[in-house]
C-alpha cells in the first residue's frame, strides 16, 4: 500500500509536467489548428529563464580582504554577488536563494513575448497550409532555439537549486498512519504538483468564467461565425498563443530544480508530450490534462522494481506502449470529439 | 529503354553518371590547395551521400506518393545494421546474406508497425510510428543489450563463430566486409598532377545499390500503383468512397519504404561494421525527413539531392573553425572581421544544426516543392524555353 501512494506521488511532478506542456499544445491546436513542435522548446526556454536569473543574481564582485589569506599566503579574494551589495547580505542572500520562484515573475513577460513574436513571425504563415508543413517548419524551429540556447549554455546540465527552505522532504507516511520514512516525497516536487494544479485551474476558470475565455471557446467551437459577428478573433488567438508559450514557460522554470536545465530537455518532453496530446484527444483540454497525469503515474508505476522484474525493460516504453494500445482501441484519445483532425 | 520512357531513362543516365564519375566530380581541387576542405571525393562520405540518398528514396515512397508522414523512419535503418552485423558476425563477412537479411528483418518490421499504425492517418499516423521508434530505441539501449549490445553498440570480436567464413584473420585480425572476395575497404587511389582520385570498393558497390534502387523507384512511380499511391495522397476519402481499400495499398507502400531504409542500414554495416542505437533515435528519423523535403518531396531525383546536399554542407560545415574564418575575412577591417567571424561562427562547427534548423524552416516556408522546385523556378525565370526543357528532364512532383 505504501509502495503503491509513493509511485503515485512519484508521478505527480512529471505528470504534472506533462499536463502542462500538453495543456499549451492543445490550447494551441484548439485555437489556431496548428501543430506546434517547438512546444518543448518553450519549456526548454523557460527552464532557461530560471537558470538566466540565478546567473544573473550571482554576479559578483572582487573585493580583497586583507585580515584573511589563503593557502599561497596572498590576501584572500572574496567574492560579494551585486545584490548583496546593494541590499545588504541578508536580503541579498534571500533574493538570489528565492530565485526560481522569482524567475517565475521573471520568465512570464519574456514567455509570452517569446510566443507573440512567434506567431507573428511564423506561425500566423502557416495556418492555411497541411499539417505536415506545419510539424516541419517548428520541428526547424525548435532546432534553432535549442542550437542557440547550446551555444550560450553549453551542452551540460545547469544545477539551479530550489530555496534552501524547501530543501528536504516531507513525511507522507508518518502523517497517514504508515511507518515513519516508508513514503518520503521532496517539498519541491509537491510544490510543483500544487503549483500545476493552480495555472491549469487557472487556464481553466479563464476560459470558463471570463467574457474573453468565452469568445475564445466560441472561436474554438466555429471560427467564421465568430468572425463574422465582427470580434477580431486572429488577435484573441495570438493571445492564447502567449499564454500557451506562458504556461509552457511557467512548467520549465519551477522544473529547473528538479531536473538540471540542458539544451535537449526540450526535445525529450516534446515526444512524450505529443504522445500525452494524441492519447488525451486532439484539441480536448481535460483530456491532455488527465493523460499528463495518467501517464505520469504509470511511468513512476513501471519504474517500481517489483514490475520491473516481470517484464524487464517496461519503464522505458510503458507510455509509448500505453499510447499504442489507447490509440487503437479509441482512435479519437480518450476525450476527443468526433471531426477533430480527422483528416 | 529498360521499361522507361526517354525522360526518365535519361535521369536514370544522369544519375549513373553522376554516381560514377562522383570520385571526380566531388574532388575539384587539387589536394595540396587552400581549396581542398571543400572536397567531399573521400570514400567515407562518398558512401554516406550514397546510402543516405537510398534512405531518402525509399522515405519517398511512402511521403511523397502517399502524404504519410512518419517520424519513426530510422527505427528500419537500426534494425537493417543490426540485423547486417548478426549476419556477419554469424555467417561471413560476405555482405550479400548481411543486406539480404537486412532486408527481409526491416521489411517484416516494417509490416507489423505499418500495420498498426496505418490504421490512422494525418498527425496520428506521425506521433504513432515516433512511438515505435522511440520505443525501439529505448528497448535497444536498455532490455535487448544481449542483441543490440546497448550503449557500445553492436560490434565484431575475434571470438565471432563465422561458421562460412573465417573466425579471424592469419594475422590474427578481424577479417573484413566483402563481395565474393572485393574487400569493401580497398581504395585506388589515382594521382593526376595535384589531384588525387579515389575510387572505393564500397562505394561503388553502394552506387550500383543506389542505382538499382533508383530505377525501382522510377517503375514504382511510373506504375499503377504508384497512380494508386498517388489518389490516396489527394484524396483518400474519395478512394473509400468509390469502393477502394486502400489500406493494403499504403501498406505495402509503407513497407516498401522499410525495405529501402533497412536496405541503407545493411549497406551501412556493411562498408563499417558496427551498429548503434542512437541510429534509431528520432532525430535520425528527422534528419531523413528533411533530406526528402530539402530535395522536393514527390519527386525522383529530389530526395537523392537532398541527402547530398545535406551530408555534404554537414561534413564541410563541421570542418570550418574560428581560423579558418578568420583566414577568409583577413582582408577586412580588424573591426569588420571580428564582428562577421563572431556571426558565422554561430553557424559553422558544432554549430552546423543551427542552420540545418534554419534551412529546414526557410526551406518549409518559401520552397515548400524543395531544391527541385527551386531550379524549376530558377529555370523558368532564366528562359522560358530552357524552362520547359528542364521540367522535361526533372519529373514532376506528385500532386
Amino acid at each position: 500500500m505504501d509502495a503503491i501512494i509513493l509511485q503515485i506521488l512519484n508521478g505527480l511532478d512529471k505528470g504534472s509536467a506533462y499536463a502542462l506542456i500538453a495543456l499549451g499544445l492543445t490550447l494551441i491546436f484548439g485555437t489556431l489548428g496548428v501543430v506546434n513542435f517547438a512546444h518543448g522548446a518553450l519549456f526548454m526556454i523557460g527552464a532557461f529563464c530560471a537558470v538566466s536569473l540565478n546567473k544573473l543574481l550571482n554576479l559578483s564582485f572582487e573585493t580583497v580582504d586583507p585580515t584573511r589569506t589563503d593557502f599561497l599566503g596572498n590576501p584572500l579574494k572574496v567574492k560579494t554577488p551585486y545584490i548583496e551589495g546593494w541590499f545588504g547580505p541578508d536580503l541579498g542572500h534571500a533574493i538570489i536563494d528565492w530565485s526560481v520562484p522569482l524567475a517565475i515573475l521573471f520568465s512570464i513577460p519574456i514567455m509570452i513575448a517569446v510566443g507573440f513574436i512567434m506567431e507573428r513571425g511564423l506561425i500566423k504563415h502557416f495556418y492555411r497550409r497541411p499539417h505536415a508543413d506545419q510539424i516541419l517548419v517548428t520541428f526547424g524551429l525548435a532546432i534553432v532555439l535549442q542550437e542557440l540556447i547550446k551555444h550560450y549554455y553549453g551542452a551540460n546540465p545547469i544545477q539551479t537549486p530550489a530555496p534552501d527552505a524547501f530543501k528536504g522532504s516531507f513525511d507522507f507516511g508518518a502523517m497517514m498512519g504508515f511507518d515513519p520514512n516508508t513514503i518520503i516525497y521532496p517539498y519541491w516536487r509537491m510544490i510543483y504538483f500544487a503549483f500545476a494544479a493552480v495555472i491549469i485551474g487557472g487556464v481553466f476558470a479563464f476560459l470558463q468564467f471570463t467574457t474573453f475565455g468565452m469568445v475564445v471557446r466560441a472561436g474554438m467551437a466555429d471560427r467564421e461565425t465568430v468572425g463574422l459577428l465582427g470580434i477580431n478573433i486572429d488577435k484573441r488567438f495570438t493571445i492564447m498563443f502567449g499564454l500557451a508559450a506562458a504556461v509552457a514557460g511557467l512548467a520549465g522554470v519551477m522544473y529547473a530544480p528538479i531536473n538540471s536545465p540542458n539544451y535537449h530537455m526540450g526535445m525529450d518532453f516534446l515526444v512524450l508530450s505529443f504522445v500525452v496530446v494524441v492519447v488525451g484527444g486532439m484539441g480536448s483540454l481535460p483530456g491532455a490534462v488527465a493523460a499528463g497525469f495518467l501517464l505520469g503515474i504509470l511511468e513512476s508505476f513501471a519504474s517500481m522494481n517489483e514490475i520491473k522484474s516481470i517484464i524487464p525493460g517496461i519503464d522505458q516504453i510503458v507510455i509509448y506502449v500505453a499510447a499504442i494500445v489507447i490509440l487503437l482501441a479509441r482512435p479519437r484519445g480518450l476525450l476527443g470529439r468526433r471531426g477533430v483532425m480527422e483528416d | 529503354m529498360l521499361g522507361l520512357n526517354k525522360k526518365d531513362f535519361t535521369l536514370l543516365l544522369i544519375v549513373a553518371a553522376l554516381v560514377v564519375f562522383a570520385p571526380f566530380i566531388l574532388n575539384p581541387f587539387p589536394a595540396d590547395s587552400a581549396m581542398a576542405q571543400f572536397n567531399a571525393g573521400y570514400p567515407d562520405l562518398m558512401q554516406r551521400f550514397v546510402i543516405f540518398g537510398i534512405f531518402a528514396i525509399g522515405f519517398n515512397i511512402l511521403f511523397g506518393l502517399t502524404g504519410y508522414l512518419s517520424f519513426g523512419h530510422a527505427a528500419f535503418l537500426g534494425v537493417g545494421s543490426y540485423s547486417a552485423v548478426w549476419m556477419f558476425k554469424l555467417l561471413s563477412m560476405n555482405i550479400v546474406p548481411a543486406i539480404i537479411l537486412s532486408v527481409i528483418v526491416s521489411g517484416l518490421f516494417a509490416m507489423l508497425i505499418g500495420y498498426i499504425s496505418l490504421r490512422r492517418t494525418g498527425i496520428y499516423f506521425s506521433i504513432l510510428t515516433l512511438a515505435f521508434a522511440e520505443m525501439s530505441f529505448r528497448l535497444a539501449y536498455s532490455v535487448l543489450t544481449p542483441i543490440t549490445n546497448g550503449e557500445t553498440g553492436l560490434q565484431l570480436t575475434l571470438d565471432d563463430p563465422r561458421i562460412l567464413g573465417e573466425t579471424a584473420t592469419a594475422t590474427g585480425s578481424i577479417p573484413v566486409t566483402n563481395f565474393f572476395g572485393i574487400e569493401m575497404r580497398a581504395t585506388e587511389v589515382m594521382n593526376v598532377g595535384g589531384w588525387s582520385f579515389q575510387f572505393n570498393n564500397g562505394y561503388y558497390m553502394c552506387a550500383i545499390v543506389l542505382l538499382l534502387a533508383f530505377y525501382l523507384a522510377i517503375r514504382i512511380f511510373r506504375s499503377p500503383f504508384g497512380m494508386m499511391l498517388r489518389a490516396v495522397k489527394s484524396n483518400q476519402q474519395r478512394m473509400n468512397y468509390t469502393g477502394l481499400n486502400t489500406k493494403p495499398y499504403t501498406l505495402a507502400a509503407f513497407v516498401i519504404s522499410g525495405m529501402y531504409a533497412g536496405l541503407a542500414g545493411g549497406l551501412m554495416a556493411s562498408m563499417d561494421p558496427l551498429a548503434g542505437a542512437e541510429r534509431m533515435q528520432w532525430t535520425a528519423s528527422g534528419e531523413v525527413v528533411l533530406m526528402t523535403i530539402l530535395g522536393g518531396a514527390g519527386t525522383l531525383i529530389g530526395p537523392v539531392l537532398g541527402a547530398g546536399f545535406i551530408k555534404y554542407f554537414e561534413n564541410i560545415f563541421s570542418k570550418i573553425n574560428e581560423q579558418v574564418l578568420h583566414s577568409w575575412f583577413h582582408a577586412l577591417p580588424d573591426g569588420i572581421e571580428n564582428a562577421v567571424v563572431w556571426v558565422l561562427e554561430h553557424f559553422v562547427g558544432s554549430g552546423w544544426h543551427l542552420t540545418l534548423g534554419l534551412l529546414f524552416m526557410l526551406v518549409v516556408t518559401f520552397l515548400p516543392g524543395g531544391l527541385v522546385e527551386g531550379g524549376q523556378r530558377l529555370g523558368r525565370l532564366l528562359r522560358r524555353k530552357d524552362a520547359e526543357k528542364k521540367t522535361a528532364t526533372q519529373s514532376t512532383p506528385a500532386e
